[in-house]
């Protein structure tokens, strides 16, 4: 079994939809992530909060510095990550499918690295 | 037959079939070398099954390695042919093995110019230098495509498997892009170099391949019996001089017959099939351009129009409108193609230049000529549209 990161890549500027969309977007997010559970394939499922709240810690000199924000100043950040254990791509490749069109956002799939393999 | 034609037929399907057994591309690829250059010293005759004797040695030889390295990639594939003791069996599983193949190299996580290569590579035999050449881009460029594609392949988990019925249909449609990019490749380049034909031939053997090994998918078919119908036209595409021939001026006495027979044996195949797709209206449209001594363009009109419904794309209707021009005249051809966005693309303006001939609107003609001409890609067919602006304007 391999391990793959599914995450979703979030428009911060894109108009916040309704509170309705936004339940809906919750409760078809939910649908999947039970679904990888009843499948085995669920590791772990978290959300984050917008890029705002977000702090960077950069090393230096053998100190620290640390800015206000993201790492990078992009439109698309790092909206949440689910982390599954499947066979293969293909397997991972149907997940990110359907977390795609269940948040409605485009998903980065990235496999770990061959030590976290279990 | 002498090494080189053997390698060139064997490769692929030996690489395929050792990759099944050593679950690695990479250490398929070094094995199946390894049993060549063996074979270069011992063979004084000729094996009865070339391809089985060189998948015998190349296990061998891989299982040699592989005892001498201690890496964790070496143990996987020992374990995985520890579990395979058997050895790999005629005809069936090495069918399934290119098979196999054929859709892990046309993977869609894997860059299209990335398919292409490893698909010419791994399928069709075809050495780095050979594909460089034919894309006419530098060696190091295509060697590393590769060597990316196949580190992905490995790191990312790509599988070596034909994909479910739920998933075959976008995947096929991904194998059959491959396979006809390659063919156009080689079809439009028109640089006059034989390499370039080679695509082409590459291009049409592959895809016999897939044909062969999926019968019941008729878009598969249907890309087959294009190709064969595209390719038998080659030799009455250019003219003693290098210069194009358009369809209706080609002298059909140079067509291939035996290839025309053969698409359009298929594409009566097809229809009798009835589940039309896109591969198999192109190949539908080229079976009328090819049947009788002229083309039945009201029957193209209504294979474009069925073809609209698949892939409404630019593209498309842009060639929609040709045959609404030799139907319904130029009038009504030039008012569809007015609309369309097309970027970049000359055979846009060339098209409207011709119709606005056809309206003896020759000024706007030139006009539209100019543009296709600076659009152009090669110079045999800048070439050609300086004639035909040439034509309006006699005086000049």
């Amino acid at each position: 079994m391999k391990k793959y990161l599914l995450a979703v890549q979030f428009d911060e500027s894109a108009p916040a939809p309704s509170e309705g969309e936004l339940q809906e977007q919750m409760a078809r997010t939910t649908r999947v992530t039970d679904e990888m559970r009843a499948a085995s394939a669920w590791v772990f499922v978290g959300g984050l909060l917008p890029s705002h709240a977000a702090t960077v810690v950069r090393p230096g000199d053998g100190t620290t510095t640390m800015t206000d924000g993201p790492f990078a100043e992009t439109k698309e950040q790092l909206g949440g990550f689910w982390v599954i254990r499947c066979d293969d791509l293909d397997q991972a490749l149907s997940w990110a499918e359907k977390c795609a069109l269940a948040c409605g956002c485009p998903i980065e799939v990235r496999p770990f690295e061959d030590a976290q393999r279990d | 037959m002498d090494l080189d034609s053997i390698y060139r037929a064997e490769y692929g399907r030996c690489v395929a079939t050792l990759t099944r057994l050593l679950g690695d591309i990479g250490l398929a690829e070094e094995a199946v070398q390894d049993a060549f250059a063996v074979a270069v010293h011992k063979w004084d005759e000729m094996p009865p099954n070339p391809g089985a004797w060189i998948v015998t040695t190349a296990r061998n030889r891989a299982i040699d390695r592989l005892r001498r390295e201690s890496t964790r990639q070496a143990r996987h594939a020992q374990a995985l042919l520890l579990h395979r003791p058997d050895e790999p069996k005629e005809v069936g599983p090495v069918r399934d093995d290119q098979l196999r193949m054929i859709f892990t190299c046309c993977h869609p996580a894997l860059s299209p110019l990335a398919r292409t290569a490893l698909t010419l590579r791994l399928l069709g035999g075809l050495e780095v230098a050979e594909i460089a050449r034919a894309y006419l881009v530098p060696e190091a460029t295509v060697s590393q495509r590769i060597v990316r594609a196949k580190k992905k392949i490995r790191d990312a988990g790509i599988p070596y498997r034909v994909p479910d019925a739920a998933a075959l249909p976008d995947r096929l449609a991904s194998v059959l892009t491959v396979l006809y990019l390659v063919f156009n490749e080689g079809y439009t380049s028109m640089s006059g170099e034989l390499l370039r034909t080679d695509l082409c031939l590459e291009a049409v053997r592959l895809a016999r391949a897939l044909a062969e090994l999926m019968p019941d998918e008729p878009e598969a078919i249907g890309l087959l019996a294009l190709l064969l119908l595209t390719e038998a036209r080659r030799p009455a595409r250019v003219g003693p001089s290098g210069e194009l021939v358009v369809l209706a001026e080609q002298d059909r006495s140079l067509w291939n017959r035996e290839l025309i027979a053969e698409g359009h044996e298929l594409v009566r195949w097809c229809l009798r099939r009835a589940r039309p797709g896109p591969y198999q209206l192109q190949a539908a449209i080229n079976a009328v351009h090819t049947d009788g001594p002229a083309t039945d363009w009201a029957q193209v009109l209504a294979l474009y129009d069925q073809l609209m419904r698949h892939t409404p794309t630019p593209i498309v209707a842009l060639n929609r409108a040709v045959a609404v021009a030799e139907v319904h005249g130029p009038a009504p051809a030039l008012a569809a193609i007015d609309e369309l966005d097309l970027p970049g693309y000359h055979l846009l303006p060339a098209t409207r230049a011709d119709l606005l001939a056809r309206l003896g609107r020759t000024a706007e003609a030139v006009a539209a000529y100019d543009e296709a001409i600076t659009l152009a890609t090669n110079d045999t067919e800048r070439t050609f549209l300086e004639t035909r602006r040439a034509r309006l304007t006699p005086d000049d």
